[in-house]
This record gives C-alpha cells, structure tokens and sequence, in this order.
C-alpha cells in the first residue's frame, strides 16, 4: 500500500511479475532525496489523485481522482468535453498536470517516459497514422518498434483488417481506421492500455469484434482503461465504471453498484381502474410508492426483486386482477449516466 | 477466440538502430509513395535542368562560343543540385511533417519506443536518402547535356550536408509552428521565391547591387553559389558559403528544437 507522503522506506525494486527489471534496486538506506520507489507488487496500474489541468481560462479537469487495479478493465464514462480525454492524455504522459499527482506503475508519466512506453499502449481518438501508409505496413512497423510483438498477420485476420489490402490509410473507412489504431494500441504486447473511444462510429459487427479483443487482453492480465460514451459498453466490458463530469469524478463503482446506487427501480402493470392501493402498499417494504398513472395504469417504486415481484402479484390475485403488461424496469447504467450527469444536451 | 496467453503482456522495446532503420525506411517510402512530393523533387528539378538548357530563355552565361556548348548546363547543374537539396530537405520535409503533425502521426510516435531523436535521425536518413537519389537521377541528366564539372568533390560534399542542415532546420521550425494548411502554402511559395532568386537559375548578378547583397545571404544563394563556385569554375573551398549554411543551420534547427509543437 502507498501512502502519499508517507515516510515508509524504500523498497525493493526488483519486479516479481512480469519480469521487468527497469527499477533499479536501492538498499534501505538510500539517501532521502532519491526518488522513493514504489511497491511494485500492490502499486495500481493508475493512480490519479487530485488532477487538475486547465487550458487558458477553462478547466478541463478539477480535481479528479481515479484508481486503477492491474489486470482490470475500467471504463471512464461522461459526457463530450467532461474531461475524460484530457484525463487520459495526461496519463499517457502528453501532459503535465497543473496540480495533483499522476502515476502509470508507480512512475511518473512525463519524467519516467522512456520507461512506461514499452509497457503501455495508446490508442488514439483519431489519427495517428501516415496518411499514404497501408494499414497492414503500419501495423508491422509499429510491431518492429516492439521486442515481443503480437503475431501482425494473426491480430490483422482477428481484426478483420485483412480486406484493407493496398489502401493507403486516408482512404479507409473511418471503422478500419479505428481498429488499425486498435491493432496498433495492442501489438506490442503492453502491460496496460489506454483506449479512447474505441468503438465510436463502429458498426455492430466491428464493436462486438473490439469487445471481445478487450475480453481476451483481460483474460491474458493486460490491464485496460477506455473512455466510451456507451453506457452498454461499460456495462458490458468493465469491472470498474468513473463517471465523469465537469472534470470529476461524480460516481465510481462496478456497474451493479452504481445502478443499485441510483434512483429507484419501477414496475408497471394495467387492470381495473381504482384498485385500493393502500393495501398494496401495506404489504410491501416500508420506502415503496404505489401510485395510478392513468386510469388503470398503475405504477410501483422501490427495490425491485423476485420477492417485491410476488408480493404484487399475490396482491393482484387478491383482489381478482389480471395484471396485463407488467413490466420490470431496473435502471440500467444509461439511466444513472442521465440522472447524474443531467438530460439536456450539452454543446 | 484465441487462445489463452495470446495476449500475455511482454513489454519491451525494440534495439535502437532496429528503430531507427525500420523508422527511416517507412519515411523513404512515405516520401517516394506522394506524387505531388514526386513532382517537387524530382519532376521539377529535372525539367528545370532540361528545359533550360536546351532552349535559351534564361541567361546562363552561355557565349555561345564553339567549343563552349556545354556551359548552359554547366551553369544549372549547381543550381538544380541545390534547388533538389532545397526540394527535399526544406519543402518537402516541410508539407510532410506538417501533415503528419495535424494527423496525429507524430502525436502517436511520441508514445511509441521510439525516442524523439531517434525519429529525427530517422527523418534525416530519409531526407538523404532521398537526396541521394535525386543527385544520382539529375548528375545523369547534365551528363547527357554535357555537363563537365570541376573542382573538389568534398566541398561540394560539405556544401550538401551543411545545405541539408539549414533546410532542415527551416523546415521543420515551419512544419512545427505553422498549420499543416498554412505550410503547405508557404514552403511552396518560398520554394517559387528562391527558385528565382536564390540564384538557381537566374544570376544574382542580375539583381541591383544593394537587393544581392541581402541575396547572397540567403541559404539557397550560398549553397548554389557555392556550388557554382566549385563545380563551374573549379574553385577551392567556399568557406564563405559554408560559413552562411553554418549559421542557418545553427539558428534553423535551434529554433526548431525551441519551438517545435509535437501536436
């Protein structure tokens, strides 16, 4: 565990997982002014406490701070300009935070450069390519850069990169683009990468095709963080949901806590009008609300499970009432993002 | 889908001069693929070196002495040797890194292993790469119009180097500070402007005394001046060129290194 300007000693250096040895090991007694070394074993792949980063007058991120374990998928969630580009960025060592601290693996993403490239990969939100390059050349080129990269000819045939052919990069459809830029993010076998946006503008088929890539990096121990404006995809693909907003981080948690932590969950059903609903309700947990939307349209709050379930319907079956279109309405992650971050549309 | 481990993290970064050379090679290819790079380093230098020395509208000292055929290109061949360096190093580098500036390619690079000078050096190698080629295709074509050059083979050696330099630098503080729109626009109006008056092929001589002395101290002019010196009329090292190309060079890549903006 690290405590931010903790006296703790410093540690052994010498990596135990992954094998590499880049961080020097110091004895014990090493000099207070040497930088303090970070505990390798438990140090999160991303530790972001307090950023702030304005650009002029305007302040893209105020404060934010995010955690990140190794071997996880984090999705960073808000709306356009909430600061989740500028957040990324910062980690990936483009900028200098203006206050707060940054730390990719326990190193400091601008001064341990040289260091953290090999081991993170980056994905951009566009470009990054030569504009006369092929997609297929571009992704050798950038697996030459690495020791160990990725088979190119087997991550291109997953990708489905492989119809690409001669194309040279500025006339593939923004799709190809993306996933070259994906492929590109992945070859060389990063311990941790850092996806923006991965699946804008894909369609079904490719999106899938990048989830499941972001599954198998998990399943191998690569540790991902990506930005999305979809909420199904951070339900789908993360262990761990930042919902950002105004450069903060306004809710955290796995996505099963962060829908169980919002508004309230509904069902809905029809029958005869004017059903005494006060019985209803005398049956059913103490913070539940029961109200008739229209005539006959009824509509129940309250923590919505199998048992809240049978309790109406016992109820209904009571009173001699078949309940036509009941319907179960559990928040999903949308529903949090909208209820947090507000419905109206931002410029 | 794939198998378990496919994926297992083995970070690491590739041997520098495996980088370097990989780097260089992808940028040659980049260079030699863009057909409107084509037409700047290669078409029009070698038009220029034909045209103008078989039909006479420029004046290229030729005294039309017989015996003395060959000196219309023994005038433009310097020229067009320097007008290829200015091509490649200056205005090509120039529109190609300002384009690969606004679409992020030197964005991405900048996280990938490679360091930051290392993919200078890459750069480099391509641009003399490059240049290599164009001396080769254009020496072939004042051959053919009877071109015989004089003088000594390194200074005309340093004077390339050290013209490269200077480009270079110039290029780049533009490609870095500018629109990739804008350094489109500007390298090739500056490469119009020194065509004819850098002394590539018009003689500053041509020009009133008080506008060539400002001339002569352009780049372009000591660099196919001093060409012209050495391999026209035979002459010892052109220390005083050398010493221009030096300076240009000194103040062209520092003020790239300062202000050059990687996004």
């Amino acid at each position: 565990m690290r405590l931010p300007g903790s006296s703790e000693g410093v540690r052994e250096g010498a990596r135990t997982g992954r094998g590499q040895g880049f961080v020097p090991a110091l004895p014990p007694t090493a000099p207070s002014a040497v930088r303090r070394l970070p505990d390798m074993r438990e140090e999160p792949a991303v530790d972001v406490v307090g950023l702030v980063k304005r650009y002029g007058s305007k302040t893209a991120v105020d404060g934010l701070d995010l955690s990140v374990g190794r071997g996880t998928v984090s999705a960073v969630l808000g709306p356009n300009g909430a600061g989740k580009t500028t957040t990324v960025e910062t980690c990936e060592g483009y900028r200098r935070p203006d206050a707060g601290t940054v730390r990719i693996f326990g190193l400091d993403p601008v001064a341990d450069a040289a260091a953290l490239r090999p081991r993170v990969g980056v994905m951009l939100q566009s470009g990054g390519v030569y504009s006369g390059a092929r997609a297929e050349e571009m992704l050798r080129h950038t697996a030459t850069l690495h020791a160990h990269p990725l088979d190119v000819a087997a991550l291109i045939e997953r990708l489905g990169l492989g119809s690409c052919g001669r194309t040279t990069y500025r006339r593939l459809s923004g799709g190809q683009q993306q996933r070259l830029a994906l492929a590109m993010a992945v070859v060389g076998r990063p311990e941790l990468v850092f996806l923006d946006e991965p699946t804008a503008g894909l369609d079904p088929q490719a999106r899938r095709a990048t989830w499941d890539l972001v599954r198998d990096l998990r399943r191998d121990g690569v540790t991902v963080v990506l930005t999305t404006h979809y909420m199904d995809e951070a339900e789908q693909l993360a262990d761990h949901v930042a919902i950002i907003d105004g450069g903060k981080v306004i809710a955290q948690g796995t996505p099963e806590e962060l829908c169980r932590g919002g508004a309230e969950n509904t069902l809905r059903f029809s029958g005869r009008p004017a059903l005494d609903l006060a019985s209803l309700l005398k049956a059913l947990p103490v913070d539940s609300t029961a109200a008739e939307l229209t005539p006959g349209g009824y509509r129940v709050t309250g923590k919505v499970n199998p048992q809240m379930l049978a309790t109406v319907t016992s109820w209904c079956a009571q009173n001699g009432v078949m309940p036509d279109r009941i319907s179960v309405e559990r928040h999903t992650l949308e529903d949090v993002f909208l209820e947090l971050t507000g419905k109206e549309l931002r410029a | 889908m794939t198998a378990t481990g496919t994926y297992r993290p083995e970070p690491g970064a590739a041997p520098l001069l495996r980088m370097i050379r990989a780097q260089a090679a992808l940028e040659t290819r980049m260079l030699l693929r863009n057909g409107e790079q084509l037409l700047l380093t290669v078409v029009i230098p070698s038009l220029v070196l034909v045209l103008f020395s078989s039909v006479n509208i420029v004046d290229t000292g030729d005294t039309g002495v017989p015996g003395n055929a060959g000196s219309s290109v023994d005038f433009l061949a310097p020229g067009v040797l320097a007008l290829a360096v200015l091509s490649t190093a200056f205005t090509g580098q120039a529109i190609a890194t300002g384009f690969e500036r606004r679409y992020g390619v030197l964005k991405r690079l900048a996280v990938s292993p490679l360091p930051r000078w290392a993919l200078m050096a890459a750069k480099t190698c391509a641009v003399l790469v490059t240049e290599i080629l164009q001396i080769v295709l254009l020496t072939a074509i004042a051959f053919a119009l009877g071109w015989s050059p004089q003088g000594d083979p390194l200074a005309v050696v340093l004077l390339l180097v050290l013209g490269t330099a200077a480009f270079s630098g110039l290029g780049l503080l533009m490609a870095g500070t500018l629109k990739a729109e804008a350094t489109l626009a500007a390298a090739n109006l500056v490469f119009l402007l020194l065509l004819v008056g850098g002394g590539v092929i018009v003689s500053l001589d041509k020009f009133p005394g008080a506008v060539r002395g400002v001339l002569e101290l352009l780049p372009i002019a000591a660099l196919s001046g001093g060409l012209r010196d050495v391999l026209q009329d035979g002459a010892g090292m052109p220390w005083r060129d050398l010493a221009i190309l030096a300076v240009w060079s000194v103040l062209g890549l520092g003020a790239a290194a300062r202000f050059f903006r990687w996004e």
